[in-house]
């Protein structure tokens, strides 16, 4: 038996509810942090009503190395002790709970709303809050001293770009601290998830965060074929691959030309610009969305992708390497670029993994954490992507990490779509399984996204979490600002490019 | 040096000569919708197929289409096999009124000029601040790749500016979040009038597939008043950029 209470399973394996153990709080907390101290990270941890006044709290758990997921629930009414002291990476998770559920982790060593919301339960009200919080309006970190000052940025920003509020702890242009609030964004979605699916729930999911249309639709797409236990034809897993690293390709290279841009370097910043916009063109070959969008859904694909249309991509591809290799090349070989990346905004490894950072931010801090390899589902089963990592967690290795990782994407989707078989790409999906956990992960281009869900008795979802790789990641770009130059916070942000809907859903 | 110049020679002069050539867009692109004149069978199912409720039928069966909620996600058109509604290649789907998306029998309306005054004020040199107002950064994505290469704003003298202070107007994304109400008209409030409002997508035109939701609203037009409304989930860049060429009287 192993030590922790959590019951283990099998990526795509979905589990009966009754097999998910109920712990007592303190067993749960035990259980949860011998697994952590274990080597295991924290993949979800969200609420849901447990029908007598209290709440369930279900985490899920990963252990990268076996490949294996873990699950357990505690219930809880009001309050528990806090698990972050001991866990930080369990922080925002916390605060989260809190905020959607009014109860209070005990100790919890920062504790204030994530998106500025009412609570879920009625009456209730975020600890130490009252109604419905104003957005922003909390307390901040703060700093006294000679020559101390604070620099408030947002919601609304300077470029076209979603909004955030960035609050800066700064000593002349040193910035000791960066506390970020968000939830500007936040539309309610995952609470129009439960009762579905329905005719909303794909297009909810394409546009949790639309850069990541692909990611998201098949992590949804994986979890409803799990629950519906249907086998996606093989046509279908390649082409949702070609798809996903097609998407990488897109936001890594607008990531690689803004970089340059923020840097003052035009060539690769004008280049890529174009470049990211040619990727995305790629996607709309296939599906006429330029997003993706309607070309992933439960049990294949939404579109038939005809020879054509594959002719077309493979025939573009060899030119758009040829394109983006000229115009990347150009950042490492530039004294001026160079001098801007290396040292700036680093992420020490330790850090990221307390923190649980999980992407290429986390790949660039020397951890080399991949759901394609740890936790691979469809095509990534057959067809393996070597894992880059590099050391210096700087702006120079989030950046040489994405391209490195664009390098392996095209190769992949090269070879892919030459042994492209014939067939169907869509298999229908009936009734779901009911009383069922389903975990679904799938690499991302910004990381890990996570989705949960619990079916009730008929079938449909009782409960649905959503976790995107900027839930992870935001406080990883907090932490790269420590003992930086203010005027580096558009490098560094630029350095993560994480996304502010997909963390206010 | 030199690499840099080997690296210009590789990637050439790329700017599409719009609007005199007219774009390349996939075989599988789904543009303004095709009303068909006939009444439509299953009408009851099509409108029970829409994700966002863009699609109505009336007492005699003829279909409607609101392409300020429609995603162009083509499940009527599926439902149907194309008999009742089909969506064609067109991706000019800008309009003036918010009355004008809503599509019939074939008819449609291209997003006329402005007003004189205003096409004298902002014809030749007009300047955007973006706001997102709960945007999932497709339409971001896609206005800001307007900035490209490829595409070339500012040869139009259109460019998006930092402040609203700059700006002769906003070019608004999302379906206007609670959370971001306030900055919103904040943001409007700067902007010296004259000024112009440019709704982008479905969920800014009309809320989309949030609208209503118990955290965000029904689109840009119940806060301020909308001068332009371009459709789509996400607008293809070509569409939002003939919508704005069209509105300032840059092509007939």
């Amino acid at each position: 038996m192993k030590p922790s209470g959590f019951v283990p399973f099998v990526h795509g394996d979905a589990v009966p509810r009754r097999k998910v153990p109920i712990l007592e709080i303190a067993e749960f907390r035990k259980a949860l942090l011998d697994a952590i101290q274990g080597g295991q990270r924290l993949v979800s941890w969200s609420g849901h009503e447990a029908g007598d006044g209290s709440v369930e709290l279900l985490a899920v758990l990963a252990d990268d190395v076996n490949g294996t997921l873990a699950a357990a629930v505690t219930r809880v009414r009001d309050g528990y002790p806090s698990v972050t002291p001991e866990c930080p990476q369990a922080h925002w998770f916390e605060r989260e709970i809190a905020e959607q559920w009014a109860i209070k982790p005990e100790g919890h060593p920062w504790l204030k709303p994530i998106r500025f919301h009412a609570p879920y339960r009625a009456g209730a009200s975020m600890p130490g809050g009252e109604g419905s919080p104003l957005p922003g309006v909390t307390d901040y970190f703060h700093m006294e001293g000679d020559e101390v000052h604070e620099v408030a940025v947002g919601p609304v920003h300077a470029g076209v770009i979603e909004p955030g509020h960035f609050r800066f702890q700064c000593h002349g242009e040193t910035v000791f601290h960066l506390e970020i609030e968000l939830g500007y964004q936040h539309r309610g979605l995952e609470r129009h998830l439960r009762g579905g699916p329905d005719r909303k729930t794909v297009h909810y999911l394409e546009t949790a965060a639309g850069d990541t249309t692909i990611g998201h639709a098949t992590a949804y797409a994986h979890l409803v074929e799990q629950l519906a236990s249907v086998r996606v034809p093989s046509r279908a897993q390649v082409l949702r691959g070609v798809a996903l690293e097609l998407e990488r390709l897109a936001n890594h290279t607008g990531d690689l030309g803004a970089l340059a841009g923020d840097v003052g370097y035009l060539p690769t910043a004008s280049y890529c610009g174009r470049i990211r916009g040619d990727w995305l063109n790629l996607t709309a070959v296939l599906c006429g969305n330029r997003f993706g969008r309607g070309l992933v859904r439960p049990g294949g694909l939404g579109v038939t992708v005809d020879a054509a249309a594959i002719a077309e991509v493979q025939k573009r591809l060899d030119a758009l390497e040829k394109d983006l290799t000229s115009a990347v090349e150009l950042l490492w070989s530039t004294n001026s670029v160079m001098a801007r990346f290396e040292e700036t905004g680093c992420v020490s490894r330790q850090d990221a993994e307390m923190i649980g950072l999980v992407g290429p931010a986390a790949r660039a801090s020397g951890i080399a954490r991949d759901i394609r390899n740890d936790f691979p589902s469809g095509i990534y089963r057959y067809a393996h992507i070597p894992v880059g990592a590099w050391h210096s967690g700087d702006v120079f290795a989030r950046a040489f990490i994405r391209w490195t990782e664009c390098q392996r994407s095209i190769a992949f989707i090269r070879e892919q779509l030459s042994m492209l078989g014939e067939g169907a790409v869509q298999v229908a999906c009936g009734l779901l399984a009911p009383d069922t956990l389903a975990v679904s992960l799938v690499e991302g281009w910004r990381g890990e996204i996570c989705h949960v869900a619990l079916t009730d008795p008929a079938g449909r979802f009782a409960h649905y979490k959503v976790v995107d790789p900027s839930f992870h990641n935001w406080f990883g770009l907090a932490l790269s600002l420590r003992n930086q130059a203010i005027s580096d916070f558009p490098l560094c942000n630029k350095s993560f490019n994480l996304s502010y809907c997909g963390h206010d859903l | 040096m030199w690499r840099e110049l080997k690296a210009r020679m590789r990637q050439r002069y790329r700017t599409y000569d719009y609007p005199r050539l007219e774009p390349v867009l996939p075989v599988t692109f789904k543009g303004m919708p095709v009303i068909d004149p006939s009444p439509v069978a299953n009408a009851a199912e099509l409108v029970e197929q829409c994700p966002t409720g863009a699609i109505s039928a009336d007492p005699g069966q003829h279909l409607r289409l609101d392409t300020g909620k429609c995603l162009f996600c083509g499940a009527c058109e599926r439902a149907c096999g194309g008999q009742g509604v089909r969506f064609s290649k067109e991706y000019r789907l800008a309009a003036r009124a918010r009355d004008d998306l809503m599509i019939r029998e074939g008819e449609s309306r291209l997003a006329d000029a402005l007003h004189r005054e205003a096409a004298r004020l902002f014809g030749r040199s007009l300047k955007l601040r973006q706001v997102s107002a709960g945007g999932c950064n497709a339409c971001e994505a896609d206005v800001n790749v307007l900035n490209t290469l490829t595409f070339d704003l500012g040869r139009f003298g259109i460019q998006f500016v930092a402040s609203p202070r700059h700006a002769d107007g906003l070019l608004v994304t999302g379906p206007v979040t609670h959370n971001m109400e306030l900055a919103l008209r904040k943001t409007y409030d700067a902007v010296p009038s004259p000024k112009i409002v440019i709704a982008v997508g479905a969920c800014a035109v009309s809320g989309g597939l949030y609208a209503d939701h118990n955290a965000c609203g029904a689109g840009v037009g119940r806060l301020l008043p909308v001068d332009l409304h371009v459709p789509g989930c996400p607008p293809h860049p070509w569409t939002i950029l003939d919508g704005l060429l069209r509105f300032l009287g840059r092509i007939p």
